[in-house]
């Protein structure tokens, strides 16, 4: 097997990765740095982010502002230390990426504008029309193009990280061109590989979001924490799931019933505001999880909208205009006229709530590091705990960029002060032979397509914006099954050279793995909070559950769960107030 | 529900001498883009068939293909907008990887050599934003919005018979970054593209911007840059006390 050496490995290209990359290139331009990803840097999901990404700007607002925001958006289940981290870093963060040449959207006088956005207090969200993430993406891709120790390794996808005497000493991946793997030996790895959304079947999520950074350190040991939080974003389009960002809202779309009423009233989130004057963390500007679960209730009682694809309710925007539209969210009419056929200018535009975004993920401290000496993670795929049990929306665009540089900054320390060690040449063997039995493997009974279906009709089923205590079990019952039926899968396409049969299976291996701790961590949290919501146990429970789940891997059965104490530095839990009455 | 006929181009290197086509008899919804009914394919009848995709909102530029021909995001293919048979096949003018995905390395070349990034003009301000008015910003906006979905490549006639030009999405790429009131690069820049392969190589069909689906206008943003690489000849070479 082809050696590569280097001294950084970063395994996604995606916000965060390239974030990291971009400050080990700064910060230390003489360090290799290998940029591995399964797809070209601008393919990674970030390009889909829409709305923008908060940081405190305004002479109005204040980084207490937003720390407050965020801690009781996330239902008090964030550790406050690290986001107090965020919202200092975040202002710095998006400035320097304005010193990159993002183009942010202006104000008349040339600085940045910035817009409302659910459950925060003040206007914060940095953005650049309805295309924030793309343009912070490519930003970020092509000022990495100037700095010529970042190697990148597009369209490798990693299999295994190399694990030496308790340290991350590199990682095995598969050239996609080739079908050859090669060995990556690192004194340092970064892991930004984003969600897990496509575990469901109806998400915002494109096809490469399937856990693969939060399944690789998962195997390597690292707990995955808070995995039973997984956020609804309430307005998708009901024909592909397509993101209609929540931008919409913050410019002063309203979301109607089949009776045209503005129900959010009817939730805790009124008194009705006037049309076409929102009003901060209220009404249709409450949280993701109250919104979306306000729905699931509306359903409940015969007021959503039936479309051929399920039930709806409708965004109203016709009231903007079409100017507004066009400047502010030119993405959003573009796509409700092509999946859909309605145009926001004129009609309203039927949404539900779609699979979005996965708040739990690889358990990392406040420095971005995991409990694997050498390894880092940032990103969706990361949980340092900034989001808690929901994240506010635009806090995850600011989150890759201010841990993206966090990672890569312990990394550099890490590989300072210790020296390389590479990983024993039987390591990388097996993790080769592995990846040569699932493809030579024959008499296999299972198809990827097949799993996957069920998989999906599983979580779709049991693990939805509400739980049971009952759908939980059958989940983690069909789970487990699922887990010993994957080791029968047969592939049809046994060929090296761009096989995605074979990706797709390894793909599903990661997102049963994911799955698996999803489903088990919200058996266990047996109360509701934020976006995890037990019809059997319908209220919070601060004396007991007040603490992260955490998922540890067991190759012969479901994960083993724990606990660990959220960090509470000066917001102690209270009530969250979404209703017009709040200061 | 309809039934519809996707013929599609096929080759595996390692098993096949010569791209051939297979054809696929596909249920499909009536709102579905030719991306799902490939989809629908890889999932229920051929395993085996190999493309690029992810967003399904055009928005990654993964899906590029040949429709009928046509350079398009399969994403945003409607097949309701086509009758009969529907030939798909790997965008034209790059080499096949296998099946419908193609081999990229010399645009992504291309992208990277025209310095795609800012070389200020001036320091950056310290711990706030450069002021950039909303009309110094539309000056440029529009040729930020290339999702490099290679579309472009495959319309232009150009690239096809030259292959060393650097072609519609790279020059629009140059010309943005040229046309940003934050940076001052465009002397590094136009040894690239004012090149022989640059610019000038290219004929003005403006094929690229009929297939953009960004609607970026490659085509105009390459006129602007010839424009201005005249404006530079004749300053340099008949009015030298003009140059800075």
């Amino acid at each position: 097997m082809e050696t590569i050496s280097t001294d950084v490995a970063i395994v996604g290209a995606g916000g965060a990765g390239l974030r990291a990359a971009l400050a080990l290139a700064e910060a230390a331009p003489k360090l290799r740095i290998a940029l591995i990803s399964k797809v070209y840097p601008m393919r990674s999901h970030t390009c889909a982010a829409e709305g923008g990404a908060a940081g405190v700007i305004k002479p109005d607002d204040s980084l207490e502002h937003h720390f407050n925001d965020t801690v009781g958006g996330g239902d008090w289940l964030c550790d406050q230390d690290a986001v107090q981290y965020l919202v200092q870093e975040a202002p710095k963060e998006l400035v320097q990426l304005e010193h990159w040449g993002c183009p942010w959207s202006r104000e008349p006088d040339g600085s940045v504008a910035v817009r409302p956005f659910g459950g925060m207090k003040k206007e914060r969200t940095w953005f650049a029309a309805d295309k924030s993430g793309f343009h912070i993406l490519h930003t970020l891709f092509q000022t990495s193009l100037q700095f010529p120790s970042i190697e990148r390794f597009d369209e490798y996808y990693v299999t295994e990280l190399l694990v030496e005497q308790g340290r991350c000493a590199g990682l095995v991946a598969i050239e996609m061109r080739s079908g050859q793997m090669r060995r990556f030996d690192a004194r340092a790895v970064i892991i930004a590989g984003g969600g897990a959304g496509r575990m469901f079947p109806f998400t915002t999520n494109g096809a490469i979001k399937t856990g693969d950074g939060m399944a690789l350190a998962y195997r390597a040991g690292v707990p995955l924490k808070d995995m039973e939080f997984v956020q609804y974003h309430p307005t998708g389009l009901p024909s592909t799931g397509t993101l209609l960002t929540e931008a919409c809202r913050g410019e002063g779309g309203v979301l109607l019933n089949k009776n045209g009423r503005r129900f959010l009233q009817d939730y805790g989130m009124g008194p009705e505001t006037p049309l076409g004057h929102p009003v901060l963390k209220t009404m249709e500007l409450g949280p993701r999880d109250r919104v979306s679960q306000a729905f699931w209730h509306e359903q409940k009682k015969g007021n959503a909208l039936p479309t051929r694809w399920g039930d709806a309710m409708l965004l109203d925007m016709r009231h903007l205009g079409e100017k507004t539209i066009n400047e502010r969210l030119p993405l959003v009419r573009d796509m409700s006229i092509s999946y859909m056929g309605v145009d926001p200018v004129t009609d309203p535009v039927p949404v539900r709530p779609v699979v979005h975004y996965m708040m739990g993920g690889i358990h990392t401290d406040i420095n971005a590091a995991t409990s694997l000496p050498g390894l880092y993670a940032a990103g969706e795929c990361a949980c340092v705990s900034i989001n808690g049990a929901n994240r506010l929306g635009s806090n995850s665009l600011t989150e890759l960029l201010v841990f993206g540089r966090r990672a890569a900054l312990s990394a550099l320390e890490f590989v300072g002060k210790n020296s390389a060690r590479a990983a024993s040449a039987s390591l990388a063997e097996n993790a080769q032979g592995r990846i040569r039995e699932l493809m030579q493997r024959t008499g296999g009974k299972e198809t990827v397509a097949g799993l996957r279906r069920e998989m999906m009709q599983t979580m779709e089923e049991h693990a939805g914006i509400y739980r049971s205590g009952e759908g939980l079990a059958a989940a983690c019952a069909k789970l487990g099954e699922l887990r010993r039926r994957y080791r029968q899968i047969e592939l049809h396409d046994k060929t090296n050279v761009y096989n995605t049969d074979f990706l797709q299976a390894l793909e599903l291996g990661s997102m049963l793995d994911c799955a698996e701790a999803v489903v088990q961590s919200a058996a266990a949290r047996k109360e509701s909070r934020g976006a995890h919501q037990r019809l059997d146990f319908p209220e919070r429970d601060d004396r007991n559950f007040l603490r992260h789940s955490l998922a540890s891997y067991d190759a012969g059965g479901p994960p083993r769960i724990g606990y660990r104490d959220v960090v509470i530095t000066r917001s102690q839990p209270g009530v969250r107030d979404y209703s017009g009455g709040h200061e | 529900m309809r039934q519809v006929e996707l013929e599609v181009l096929r080759y595996n290197p390692e098993t096949d001498r010569e791209p051939h086509f297979q054809r696929y008899s596909v249920d499909c919804q009536e709102e579905w883009v030719v991306l799902d009914a490939l989809n629908h394919v890889k999932e229920t009848l051929d395993p085996t068939l190999s493309y690029r995709w992810s967003c399904h909102m055009a928005v990654c530029g993964s899906c590029g293909m040949m429709v009928n021909g046509e350079p398009k995001l399969a994403c945003k293919a409607f097949l309701r907008d086509y009758q009969g048979v529907i030939r798909v096949e790997p965008l034209r003018h790059f080499p096949v990887e296998r099946d419908l995905v193609t081999v990229i390395d010399d645009f992504i070349a291309k992208l990277a050599s025209v310095k795609p990034y800012l070389i200020p003009r001036d320091k950056a301000p310290q711990a706030s934003e450069y002021r950039q008015t909303p009309a110094q910003l539309k000056r440029y906006k529009q040729f930020t919005l290339c999702i490099n979905c290679m579309l472009c490549y495959a319309a232009c006639p150009e690239y096809g018979l030259i292959p060393k030009y650097l072609g519609p999405a790279a020059i629009a790429l140059a010309h943005r970054w040229n046309r940003d009131s934050r940076d001052g690069g465009r002397d590094a820049r136009q040894e690239e593209i004012a090149a022989t392969e640059g610019a000038w190589e290219c004929s003005f069909v403006g094929a690229c911007s009929e297939v953009c689906p960004e609607h970026v206008d490659p085509a105009g943003a390459i006129q602007q840059v010839k424009i201005e690489s005249t404006v530079d000849w004749y300053q340099e070479h008949l009015m030298p006390w003009l140059k800075k």
